[in-house]
């Protein structure tokens, strides 16, 4: 256990470093990228370019302004070329709308995906079956931007009604109500494309399951059918689930959710990615990249040791 | 005279698929009495393993019609509904399957396993169901039944596995188990103790057991009554002895010939029946071994009864031969000499 934790910590700083130096290089090398320039803005001489290439480090060996960013990105010094902003302090202000809508949208996708996978598991075949197939395709099919959109108009602007709140944030310390009235629609948008793809990957699984021989096994102990899906087949499909899981719901902690954010203008951490990228902001991008891959790779963990608890073969005995 | 179990009479399962209605088992009469072995044999897809499972229900789907009778102490089972049947499977009438390797589920220790069978069935605090899981592993030979009782399946060995799943099977003290080729998995010298584990235990546990496979150095051993399975039909049936030492139908000669024997003089080759069983959508016309038969004749276009043709009146078979004919014919069949 001890090994096997010390293993995955060194393999996620490992992980991040090399996250970092990719976006870092990337960076360097993508045309229009010198920061100097921006900061200067469209009026400066070439000496104010200059004099800031030298002030931020600009010109110094890449490795060296490498070696900058690390340091000040875990000191809090790291600040965005465009606005003079702390970057740590950013990520921090947008981790309550961020949380609060993965948390929720988590919940939400987990729960119906498996609803989903298994109704039309058992029904499979039937008409039932190929409605919520069809259903399920149309969900994963459908892009966040255009559906978020689609839905603000109708349901939040007056389309067909104002009923929900028009977009934003509002916390949950300052008005329960509202918070959650202000992330009914993100939620809902958010989870259509997860609740599609799980049921599809568990109706699958739990397909593959019933054939099983300890299945069969189960039915010929004269176990009531309910038990025997629940008990023995839906409790081996979920495994594969758990690990989609694990890095879904990662991956929009850590500011995935980019479009959801924006369009419902949440101002969370994938909101501010969203700015950072569009003002070509290496100090935010490299932050949030951070704080994501930190995400990715402590799920997968996270993931790792739930698998051993869900399957006692992959036990270190 | 020992009591009747289950009688199975006139006993046809169709499944209706894509391609055309499969006759897996198309007429299959049989008799059990309390503490009797029955030997169904029969090579794959002949049918035997579908009728074992629809005793139990197991078949049971939309796709899937049923004609005869099954009556378990004169309860007729086809049209049972399926809740009261869960009540009788398991715990009246209990099965093992071929691969122990697959039929525990993984996930769940084997103790816990057997408890789920015995708590399905009766109302008994978990801590009593777990001792009896201890007893009853003992009685199948798992040495340190205390201990491997909270293993999971992938700790125990194959042979160990099987033991389990007949511990498993016993658990409710059934009036018939059912083991479908519970030996085919397992390595050869686990292969005897396993059978006569079930044979011991039917005693022990005053049941009567339905043992099939394929091979009948098998059933040579424990069964009281043999059935040979062609094509989802009887085509012999009879005691142990009359069928092994006066084979009425070729394929069971043909069955007889495929094993390897040390009281025979060693043939060149060992015999085998060629060709494959017939498709059971499309089957020949007249009798279906007609095509794999070395002996087969213009009447054989016509499919023979199964009916009394030795003197022994319980011997059963399915074939247009004389029984003369039969009784010149066998010994060189059997050692692969003659061929289709």
């Amino acid at each position: 256990m001890v090994a096997f934790l010390i293993r995955r910590f060194v393999g996620m700083v490992l992980v991040l470093i090399a996250v970092s130096f990719i976006v870092f290089l990337i960076f360097i090398v993508v045309p229009g990228g010198d920061p100097a320039q921006r900061i200067a803005g469209r009026t400066a001489t070439a000496q104010n370019i200059e004099n800031i290439r030298h002030d931020w480090g600009f010109d110094q060996p890449f490795y060296v302004q490498y070696k900058d960013m690390m340091q000040k990105a875990f000191t809090n010094d790291l600040v965005s070329y465009s606005n003079q902003t702390e970057v740590v302090t950013q990520i921090k202000q947008g981790l309550p709308a961020t949380f609060s809508l993965a948390i929720g949208a988590g919940i939400i996708w987990l729960f119906w995906g498996i609803v989903v996978g298994v109704f039309s598991a058992v029904r499979a075949g039937r008409w039932s079956d190929r409605l919520v197939t069809v259903l399920a395709l149309i969900g994963i099919s459908m892009p966040v931007f255009w559906l978020g959109l689609i839905v603000r108009y109708y349901l939040a602007e007056g389309g067909i009604t104002t009923f929900f709140p028009d977009g934003g944030y509002v916390p949950l310390t300052e008005n329960p109500v509202q918070w959650f009235s202000h992330l009914v629609l993100p939620w809902t948008v958010l989870s259509v494309l997860f609740i599609g793809f799980y049921g599809r990957v568990l109706r699958g699984n739990i397909l593959d399951s019933i054939n099983e021989d300890y299945v069969r096994t189960a039915r010929a102990k004269g176990l009531n059918p309910q038990r025997v899906m629940v008990k023995h087949v839906l409790r081996n499909s979920l495994i594969p689930i758990v690990t989609l899981f694990g890095l879904d719901f990662a991956a929009v902690l850590g500011g995935g959710a980019i479009l959801t954010e924006t369009v419902f203008d949440l101002h969370g951490v994938g909101q501010y990615a969203a700015d950072a990228i569009g003002s070509f902001d290496l100090p935010p991008i490299m932050g949030v990249t951070l704080f994501g891959a930190f995400f990715i790779v402590f799920f997968s963990a996270v993931v790792d040791a739930f698998y051993a608890l869900l399957d006692p073969r992959i036990r270190p005995t | 005279m020992a009591e009747r179990l289950l009688e199975v009479d006139g006993l046809k399962v169709q499944f209706a698929t894509e391609d055309g209605v499969v006759r897996a088992v198309d007429g299959v009469d049989f008799t059990l009495d309390r503490g009797k072995v029955l030997g169904i044999v029969g090579e794959s897809g002949s049918g035997k393993s579908v009728t074992a499972m629809t005793l139990l229900g197991l078949t049971r789907d939309k796709n899937t019609i049923f004609e005869g009778e099954v009556r378990y102490k004169g309860q007729s089972l086809l049209d049972l509904p399926e809740s009261k049947l869960q009540e009788i499977r398991g715990n009246e009438l209990a099965m093992i399957f071929q691969d122990p390797m697959t039929s525990m589920n993984p996930v769940y220790r084997v103790g816990d396993q057997i408890v789920e069978a015995i708590t399905t069935h009766e109302d008994i605090s978990s801590r009593d169901a777990k001792r009896r899981a201890v007893e009853l592993l003992k009685q199948v030979g798992i040495p340190n039944p205390e201990r491997r009782v909270d293993d999971y399946p992938h700790q125990f060995s194959g042979g160990m596995r099987q033991r389990a799943m007949i511990a498993m099977a016993l658990a409710n003290n059934p009036d018939v188990l059912i083991a479908d080729e519970p030996t085919t998995a397992l390595d050869v010298t686990i292969q005897a103790q396993i059978i006569e584990l079930i044979d011991r235990l039917k005693d022990d546990f005053n049941s009567a057991v339905i043992l099939i496979t394929h091979d009948l150095g098998v059933v040579a051993e424990v069964a009281d009554e043999i059935i040979v399975m062609y094509a989802g039909r009887v085509v012999e049936h009879g005691g142990k002895r009359p069928v092994f030492y006066d084979p009425q139908h070729p394929y069971a000669w043909g069955l007889l010939g495929s094993i390897p024997r040390l009281d025979r003089p060693r043939p060149e080759k060992l015999a085998s029946i060629k060709g494959a069983p017939p498709s059971l959508i499309n089957p020949p016309r007249g009798c279906k071994f007609r095509p794999r038969c070395p002996h087969a004749f213009e009447k054989c276009h016509e499919e023979p009864p199964l009916a009394n043709r030795v003197e022994d009146p319980g011997h059963l078979d399915r074939c247009w031969l004389s029984v003369e004919q039969k009784r010149e014919l066998r010994e060189a069949t059997i050692r692969g000499e003659v061929v289709a």
